[in-house]
C-alpha cells in the first residue's frame, strides 16, 4: 500500500474515532475528554518538510473542528504540535541519520525511551493548550490544570492500546 | 530590502506557523461571536449527511427510551385537549381549532414542528446538536427547541436540510426562564461541569424557594411559549457578594439521548422585534 493510500485511509479512521466514539461516550468524569486523532499528525513520515506537516496539522484540526462546530479550536493545538514535532525528533533521535533509514516516528525507529518523550511531550501540550482555549470561556485554573492532566493520562492509555493493537510494521531502509 | 527577503527566507517555517495559529485563532473567535465562519454552509451540509448515515445505525439503540418519552409527551399533551374539559352550563362551548384565527379572536403564536437529531455530543464544554431539518424546511436562526422533557436550545446557523442547535450546554447559552410558584424570572446558563446540572441566576434572596421547585420558561422569551417545562431545583446556594441566589437546576430534559425534538416557531416575532425596533431609534 503506497504511503499516500495508508495517510489518507488513517486520516479518515482517525477523525471518525474521535467523532463518533471518544466524543460520544459517556464521560468518566466530566474533567476527563480523551483525545487520539492527534496522533495522526505523531505518526506523519519523516519525509515530510516542515511546511507540509503544519498543513496537515491544520486540515486535521480544522476538519475535527468542523464535526464538533468550534472552527479553530482544534487547529491551534494541532498547528503548533506539527511545528514543534521536527525539533522534539532532532533531540530524541538516537544516532544521526535514523530518519533516513526508517519511514516514521515508532518504538522501532527511535527507541521506547525518546519515542515515549516525543509522545507524553506532544499529548500534553495538545491537551494543554485545546483546554487552555477552551477555559478561556470558563476563567477557573485548577480546573484547567486537573483537567488536562486526567485527559492526557487517558488520552496516553488510549494511545498505548493503539500501539498495543496495530503494530506498524517498520521496514529497515538502507542506501546499499 | 535584500535582508528583509533574507529574513523571510530564513524563518519561512516560523512566519508560516504563525500564520495558521492566528487564521485558527480568527476562526475560533470571531465563530464565537458570530456564529459564522467560512464555509459552515457547505461544511454543515458535508457533515450533516455523515451524521445521518451514522445515525440510522445509533437510533435503534434508544428506541425503548424514545418510546417511552414519546408516549409520556402524549399523554400530557392529550390532558391538555380542550375537550376534555366540560363546561358546567350547556349553552357554552370550547372550541378547538387548528387554523390561525380561531372563532374565539385568538390568533396563533407559536408552531412547532417535529425534527430528528441527527448528531448530539454532551461531553463538550460548549455542545451543540445536529438537527435534520432546515431552511427549506421552515427553521431559521434563533428559533427556539424544545425536546421530550423540556427546553433544548436555540437555532444558531441554518443550512438548507441541516441546522445545527446551541445547547443548553453551552457557556454562551443564556434562557430566561421563571420559578413556577412565585413566577420571579432568572437567567439559565450553564457551568461547563456536569450535563445535567445548569445554574439559575438573578432570583432576589427574598423569594421562598425549596429544592424540588419547578423551573419553567419565562414570558419575557422571544423564543420560547411561557411555561414550558425546564427542570426542577436541586441546590440553592446563597451567593455571598449579590444579593440574589445562585441555584443549581437539573434539567428536565435527558441530554444524552434526544432523539426527535420541535423546533418552535414564533410567529409574532417579527411583528413584536418591528415595534421594539422603532421605539428604541425613537430616542
Amino acid at each position: 500500500m503506497s504511503d499516500l493510500l495508508k495517510n489518507i485511509i488513517r486520516f479518515a479512521l482517525f477523525i471518525l474515532v474521535q467523532v463518533f466514539v471518544l466524543n460520544s461516550i459517556p464521560a468518566l468524569h466530566y474533567s476527563v475528554n480523551p483525545y487520539l486523532y492527534f496522533l495522526f499528525i505523531l505518526w506523519l513520515p519523516f519525509s515530510l518538510s516542515r511546511f507540509w506537516l503544519m498543513v496537515f496539522g491544520f486540515i486535521t484540526g480544522i476538519t475535527l473542528d468542523y464535526f464538533t462546530h468550534t472552527p479553530g479550536l482544534h487547529a491551534v493545538p494541532c498547528v503548533l504540535i506539527a511545528y514543534l514535532r521536527p525539533f522534539l525528533v532532532n533531540i530524541l533521535i538516537p544516532q544521526q541519520g535514523a530518519e533516513m533509514n526508517y519511514k516514521e516516528p515508532s518504538i522501532k525507529s527511535l527507541g521506547l525511551a525518546p519515542y515515549a518523550t516525543y509522545i507524553v511531550l506532544l499529548t500534553v501540550i495538545h491537551h494543554g493548550v485545546l483546554f487552555t482555549l477552551e477555559a478561556y470561556q470558563f476563567g477557573n485554573i485548577w480546573y484547567l490544570i486537573i483537567k488536562t492532566l486526567a485527559s492526557s493520562l487517558i488520552s496516553l492509555l488510549l494511545i498505548l492500546l493503539v500501539e498495543m493493537l496495530f503494530n506498524r510494521k517498520q521496514k529497515f531502509i538502507t542506501n546499499t | 530590502m535584500k535582508n528583509i527577503f533574507l529574513f523571510v527566507r530564513q524563518h519561512s517555517n516560523l512566519l508560516f506557523f504563525l500564520f495558521l495559529e492566528v487564521l485558527s485563532l480568527y476562526f475560533f473567535y470571531s465563530y464565537n461571536k458570530f456564529h459564522q465562519a467560512a464555509f459552515t454552509g457547505t461544511a454543515n451540509e458535508l457533515i450533516g449527511s455523515v451524521y445521518t448515515q451514522y445515525n440510522k445505525v445509533e437510533d435503534y439503540f434508544n428506541l425503548k427510551k424514545e418510546n417511552e418519552r414519546l408516549s409520556n409527551e402524549n399523554s400530557r399533551l392529550i390532558n391538555k385537549l380542550k375537550e376534555d374539559y366540560s363546561a358546567s352550563d350547556t349553552a357554552f362551548k370550547i372550541v378547538a381549532d387548528t387554523i390561525p384565527i380561531d372563532t374565539t379572536g385568538l390568533k396563533r403564536k407559536y408552531y412547532y414542528m417535529q425534527a430528528e437529531v441527527v448528531h448530539n455530543s454532551t461531553n463538550l464544554p460548549n455542545n451543540f446538536i445536529t438537527l435534520h431539518r432546515g431552511l427549506a424546511q421552515g427553521v431559521k436562526k434563533d428559533m427556539g427547541v424544545y425536546g421530550p422533557g423540556g427546553i433544548v436550545g436555540v437555532v444558531v446557523d441554518v443550512s438548507n436540510n441541516f441546522s445545527v442547535v446551541m445547547s443548553l450546554l453551552h457557556k454562551q447559552s443564556s434562557t430566561s426562564v421563571k420559578i413556577k410558584k412565585s413566577g420571579e424570572a432568572g437567567k439559565l446558563e450553564w457551568d461547563g461541569e456536569d450535563p445535567a446540572i445548569l445554574t439559575l441566576r438573578d432570583i432576589p434572596k427574598s423569594v421562598k424557594l425549596q429544592k424540588g421547585d419547578t423551573v419553567l420558561t419565562s414570558q419575557y422569551s422571544d423564543k420560547f411559549p411561557p411555561n414550558l417545562m425546564v427542570g426542577t431545583i436541586t441546590q440553592v446556594i446563597q451567593e455571598k457578594s449579590t444579593n440574589n441566589y445562585l441555584l443549581k437546576v437539573k434539567a428536565a430534559t435527558d441530554f444524552k439521548s434526544i432523539q426527535t425534538v420541535w423546533v418552535i416557531d414564533n410567529l409574532q416575532k417579527e411583528e413584536q422585534k418591528e415595534l421594539e425596533e422603532k421605539v428604541k431609534n425613537k430616542k
